[in-house]
């Protein structure tokens, strides 16, 4: 049993993209975690006798303007980034599943008003969204994550919503219902993890948007407060010396662009794996469709 | 076709109420006491009356919403709280900016993505064609800024091609610096827009190669791109059409964020300044016009795709 329920992770292993997904959003993930206990240096720590130090020892990375350590910097921010995308994919999880159960479950009337508001809901851009959002409450991280989960929350919805109407009618269901199982045991067991991998697939790409959505944000001041570390944050203080110390800007974007295409390609590699309605020859012939619209 | 046209037209509209409805629901409902909050914290009783007495908001909601919708449809969008000037007046004057940099960048990013998501999938498998595929890939995850600023660097700071910011203060007056001042940043929402919208050129093209009549132009005597570029092209093209209502709000954006790190006096940065402001009718009738612009533009989009796609003519 358990070899079957985890082949989908052997399959991905397999593709390349996947694997490098898979490696680069564990490490940073790791990242965060050891950053939590322990950085080279105090992120904050401001030292004005090595200011813009180049990169080398003890600064593997250089200091900032302030004489802060920017791999510090950058292991600190990890955490803001890895929080607001967990945070968005649980609000997108919630709201998605949700719209979806809504869309799919009930009377025809209410299925049909969910899919209009679905279909006007997914025209909003997010970064709109969390300007509306932060014109009232001003700007925060959980701006942010709320923006981001209800902008990829109705897409969630739009792509899970048909499948949980085709697993509903399949005959499996029918079986389990047949069988004596309350819906919510046939939910459970029968529902949920058919849907999953389409489900799964949304939430990386959803999270990459949840991290490029930070940057962007914080990098506009309507994200991160100053006082927290976040890679957005750093880019817009590395802005103002731009011109002399170009190559500080260098490592907040490789970071944010790592993590996005590790995300992205981790979604891209879920999604050939636990597609189970494609044969591997099949699965090579096929045009891959590409990711939904990616923000700021 | 009038048909279709009908009900599109009414679910356009309908989105309209829709996103009106959240806008003024977030904006002015949400918040509780509306006067306080723009007034601040040491605001005395009779700022805030004041604030109250302009913004009408002793008014029940229903008719808060409806003379805001009225003056809207007249081409009232309302006045600045700060300033005292016309929303849409403003809107006028930074769509000088806007505008000429969300055409300039869509130009940029059908260069990039045309010819290289058809020369991607042809070469589908060869060493080019890959090449090609992971550089959209990774320039996708790019953020706006970042790439605006690395650009900054090579061409403005290194080269000293291009200015680094700003825009001239006398506007279009000089149409050479005008036009190179948005340069850079066009180039900037255009090449990541570009590579984003080359994966749909590029699974629009290889889709394009399975389609019968392709397969049967080949076996008219066709080589196998003569029949793709000749027959199978033109549904690329459809399938462009399509998304392009997904860029023009991925180019809306990327301007929000763009014009902040170029320093363009344009919509995006107006906007950027007037939440920092709490400047919200303001703020209530930009997000209007911007989202209503998304949902015109898809609507648009959606007309006429179907109008020359001889298939959905067909279905009907």
């Amino acid at each position: 049993m358990t070899t079957r329920r985890f082949a989908w992770l052997r399959r991905l292993w397999s593709l390349s993209t996947g694997r490098f997904g898979l490696i680069v959003v564990l490490l940073i993930g790791l990242t965060a975690l050891v950053a939590r206990f322990w950085t080279p240096f105090d992120p904050q720590r401001v030292d004005v006798a090595n200011r813009w130090d180049a990169p080398g020892i003890p600064h593997l990375l250089g200091t900032d303007g302030s004489g802060r350590d920017i791999l510090s910097l950058l292991m600190a921010g990890a955490r803001t980034t890895v929080w607001v995308a967990l945070g968005a994919g649980l609000v997108a999880t919630l709201l998605g599943l949700f719209l979806a159960a809504l869309g799919a479950l009930t009377t025809r009337g209410v299925r049909e008003v969910v899919a209009v508001l679905v279909d006007i809901l997914i025209a909003f851009p997010v970064l709109l969204i969390a300007m509306m959002l932060s014109s009232v409450w001003g700007g925060s991280l959980w701006v942010v994550i709320v923006s981001v989960g209800i902008g990829f929350g109705v897409n969630i919805a739009r792509v899970t919503r048909p499948e949980l109407r085709r697993v509903l009618h399949s005959d499996f269901v029918l079986a389990g219902r047949a069988s004596g199982l309350t819906p919510f045991q046939n939910l459970w067991r029968h529902l949920l993890p058919n849907v999953a991998p389409v489900f799964i697939v949304q939430l990386s790409w959803g999270m990459a948007v949840a991290v490029l959505a930070e940057a962007g944000l914080s990098y506009l001041g309507f994200g991160a407060p100053v006082t927290e570390p976040s890679w957005g944050l750093l880019l817009k203080d590395l802005q103002t010396y731009i011109s002399v110390h170009p190559l500080s800007v260098v490592w907040p974007g490789l970071a944010i662009t790592l993590t996005v295409l590790g995300l992205n390609l981790l979604g891209d590699g879920l999604r050939e794996a636990t597609d189970p309605t494609l044969s591997r020859r099949a699965r090579a012939a096929r045009p891959d469709t590409p990711q939904p619209a990616v923000v700021s | 076709m009038i048909r279709y046209a009908l009900t599109r037209l009414a679910l356009l509209l309908l989105g309209l109420f829709v996103a009106s409805a959240l806008i003024f629901v977030t904006l002015r409902v949400l918040p509780g006491d509306v006067a306080q909050l723009i007034a601040g914290m040491n605001s005395t009783p009779a700022q805030v009356a004041a604030i109250r007495d302009r913004l009408g908001l002793d008014e029940p909601l229903p008719v808060q919403y409806l003379s805001w919708i009225g003056g809207v449809l007249r081409g009232d969008l309302g006045t600045s709280l700060l300033t005292g000037s016309s929303v849409a007046d403003e809107l006028v004057q930074k769509g000088q900016v806007t505008i000429p940099l969300g055409l300039l960048s869509m130009t940029i990013a059908m260069l990039v993505a045309l010819p290289f998501g058809v020369i991607s999938a042809m070469r589908r498998g060869h060493a080019d064609g890959t090449a090609i595929n992971v550089a959209a890939q990774t320039l996708a995850a790019v953020p706006v800024v970042w790439a605006g600023m690395m650009l900054v660097v090579v061409f403005a700071v290194w080269l000293g091609w291009l200015p680094a910011q700003g825009f001239p203060r006398g506007g279009w007056s000089d149409p050479g610096l005008a036009f190179r001042s948005l340069l850079l940043p066009a180039i900037t929402i255009g090449v990541i827009e570009g590579a984003m919208l080359m994966r749909f050129v590029r699974s629009a093209t290889l889709q394009a190669t399975g389609q019968d009549f392709v397969r049967t132009a080949a076996a008219k005597g066709l080589t196998r791109n003569q029949a793709l570029v000749r027959h199978g092209l033109p549904t690329v093209g459809l399938s462009i059409i399509s998304v392009l209502g997904l860029q023009v709000a991925g180019i809306i954006v990327g301007a929000v964020v763009i014009e902040q790190l170029f320093s363009l006096p344009g919509i995006g940065r107006m906007l950027v300044a007037d939440v920092g402001a709490r400047d919200l009718p303001k703020v209530q009738g930009e997000l209007l016009v911007l989202t209503g612009f998304v949902l015109i533009v898809g609507f648009v989009v959606d007309l006429v795709h179907r109008a020359i796609d001889p298939r959905q003519r067909e279905a009907e």
